[in-house]
């Protein structure tokens, strides 16, 4: 038997799917347009006048070193983040996944960072690491390491990692546990007859059933990487010290909004927005074919 | 190879439910032992008990002369065969039957060897390199037990391996089963609810409710002589009748006033005392004349091809008689069952133990 409400007409169809498309025409379409647009402008120092200067504007970025520096950092910063969040979050997991007692005030409370604010969070690890007040960062230096996040761009990196990574890791946890509890228990024990120890029964039958989590899990770090970290940046280190914690997305607000240069800027936005268009397609491609096994 | 030995073993979940309740058997070397039982009877407990993937609360488990209940269960020397398979579905077939060789450092061309010849038997040679996904679920079932047998256990392990597939593959496999087990000798413990399974599978039949043993014997024993009203029910399909019944005196009780003669009557009953009464559905005969009758009256009739079951009522309470096709009229209201005095079982209606001569 088919059940299907027969409509006539277009207009309640399109009244229904008006609030979304209002909401992405106006909040996507219509910004990511204007940022294409804006791309190929330069506006004169006092934004009164723009011409158009066709593809002046990303000849000029890859033309800069300091593009390449904010390339390299993301780099670095992306992959240390999403290494060390899908892997705290694997090892939470794994050990969530196990029936212990408290189990359940321990799922709970793992997932609470995820609630917090970017820069929140941020101000969080910034105090905490402050190299004269901080309840962490003032003991490194009492015991004589020279700690300080405000000068040393190693130090300011370690400080961003720790934060993004606190505040992802929840999310990871969650896709994790869901994974772990996903994978049927006889083929665990069925692992534990065939004589795989604790160990290798997680490299060799646990960890390939959950490649697909870990795959999204990825693409999805490195998205939040990419974007979400914007707030921590901003407000732990700001970009520094001496633009050495400049990532790409960071240098999009310092170019256009501190640095006035729209065109730049917007050059730069359109870039990212094809990174993470590509990534997407990555990810759909892979999640629609489940290569994984 | 070895035998299984039980000695009141326990199982005792939190919250103090206690899933089995002291339970001792003995497994001889090389036979085939069937639990059976409703579900919740605790007899998957015991078997997962007895691999060692559920900790032992009291008593004690023995592999041979190993007890084995601190043993981890990839050192039991067991291979089991799960319900829904559980292969490695990222692996292929192969892989899937080479994994606990290779954990226990097998060499190369000895895992290679024994794979295949495990594939030989269980004639899936050509499917070595699928994965678990791509085969279907008699082949998947091979597979699982392709990874038992290449281990060379002591003792196999089954866990309702048959229950997943259709009817038709399930008899079939039971047949293949049962001749591996054979082939092979080893000392196997199989879990099912399905009592045809039970029936035809096993040489010792372990009957089970509610986390006890109602019943150990060869599985015409059980048939011949159910110890409880419980095993009596459980074991034959259709299920057998019980009607209330009183004591006469040595030899003869009474069903709605209709006097039957029992061979296996513990002596000493006092007459006039309550009695159930035991009838197989196969063992009365429909339309029969003799010393020992009951009257039945019909409410209805299933064709079941080769024979008809005549459903019905004898001394007020539900009665099943079976009949070949073509012997009654399908239109029969009221029949006269013949029993004969050897088929009759007797049980206490407060203990449910039989009262056989003792």
């Amino acid at each position: 038997m088919e059940k299907r409400a027969h409509i006539s007409g277009w207009t309640l169809p399109l009244l229904l799917i008006l609030p979304q498309m209002a909401i992405t025409v106006i909040f996507f379409y219509w910004p990511a347009s204007q940022a294409i647009w804006q791309s190929f402008l330069r506006e004169d120092a006092f934004g009164l006048a723009s011409e158009f200067v066709g593809f002046e504007n990303y000849v000029a970025l890859f033309e800069q070193p300091e593009y390449y520096r904010a390339m390299g950092t993301t780099a670095i910063f992306s992959s240390l983040v999403a290494f060390f969040s899908l892997a705290v979050a694997l090892l939470l997991a794994t050990q969530a996944d196990k029936n212990i007692r408290g189990g359940h005030a321990f799922k709970t409370l793992l997932i609470w960072p995820y609630a917090v604010a970017p820069a929140i969070a941020g101000v969080l690890w910034m105090f905490m690491f402050h190299p004269t007040l901080g309840t962490l960062g003032r003991p490194l230096n009492v015991m004589g390491y020279n700690w300080n996040p405000m000068l040393d761009g190693k130090d300011a990196m370690i400080l961003l990692v720790l934060s993004a990574t606190w505040k992802h890791v929840s999310y990871n946890f969650l896709f994790f546990l869901a994974g772990l509890q996903a994978i049927p228990k006889s083929v665990i024990e069925a692992g534990a007859i065939d004589g795989a120890g604790p160990f290798r029964r997680f490299w060799t039958i646990i960890f390939p059933l959950l490649s697909p989590t870990t795959f999204f899990l990825l693409v999805v770090t490195i998205v939040y990487v990419f974007f979400e970290t914007f707030g921590i940046i901003d407000a732990v280190t700001g970009g520094g010290p001496a633009g050495q914690t400049t990532t790409l997305v960071y240098k999009v607000y310092a170019d256009g909004r501190l640095g006035g240069d729209l065109g730049g800027s917007a050059a730069q936005s359109v870039i990212l927005m094809v990174i993470v268009i590509a990534l997407t397609a990555i990810q759909f491609r892979y999640v629609e074919r489940k290569v994984q096994y | 190879m070895a035998g299984v030995t039980l000695d009141t073993v326990r199982k005792i979940y939190a919250g103090n439910v206690e899933a089995v309740k002291g339970v001792s058997l003995g497994i001889e070397d090389g036979s085939f032992c069937v639990l059976v039982g409703p579900s919740g009877c605790g007899k998957s407990t015991l078997l997962r008990m007895i691999a060692g993937l559920e900790t032992i609360s009291g008593g004690e488990v023995k592999i041979g002369d190993r007890v084995v209940n601190q043993v981890e269960p990839a050192d039991r020397d067991i291979a089991m065969v799960f319900q829904n398979y559980a292969l490695y579905p990222h692996m292929s077939v192969y892989d899937n039957m080479a994994y606990g060789l290779k954990n226990r450092k097998t060499p190369k061309d000895e895992i290679e060897k024994r794979v295949k010849e495990a594939a030989r038997i269980l004639a899936i040679e050509s499917f070595l390199a699928r994965k678990p996904r791509q085969l279907s679920g008699g082949q998947r079932q091979r597979v699982a037990m392709g990874r038992a047998i290449v281990r060379k256990p002591q003792v196999f392990l089954f866990d309702e391996p048959l229950s997943n597939l259709d009817a038709k593959l399930r008899v079939q496999m039971r047949v293949e089963i049962k001749r591996l087990q054979r082939a092979l000798g080893v000392t196997s413990i199989y879990v099912t609810h399905d009592q045809v399974e039970a029936m035809t599978l096993s040489d010792k039949l372990v009957v089970m409710s509610g986390g006890q043993i109602e019943q150990v014997g060869t599985p015409s024993e059980v048939y011949r002589r159910p110890e409880t009203r419980f095993v009596a029910t459980f074991i034959g399909s259709p299920p057998m009748n019980i009607l209330p019944g009183t004591v006469e005196g040595p030899g003869r009780v009474s069903v709605g006033g209709q006097s039957i003669a029992v061979t296996d009557m513990r002596e000493g009953l006092t007459p006039g005392s309550a009695i159930e009464v035991g009838l197989r559905p196969e063992d009365v005969q429909a339309g029969g004349t003799g010393a020992s009758t009951l009257s039945m009256d019909v409410d209805f009739v299933e064709e079941l091809g080769a024979t008809q079951l005549f459903h019905g009522k004898v001394a007020g309470a539900e009665f099943i008689v079976q009949a070949s096709t073509g012997q009654l009229p399908a239109d029969t209201r009221k029949l006269t069952l013949a029993v004969d005095p050897a088929n009759v079982h007797l049980f206490d209606p407060q203990t449910t133990k039989r009262l056989g001569r003792v």
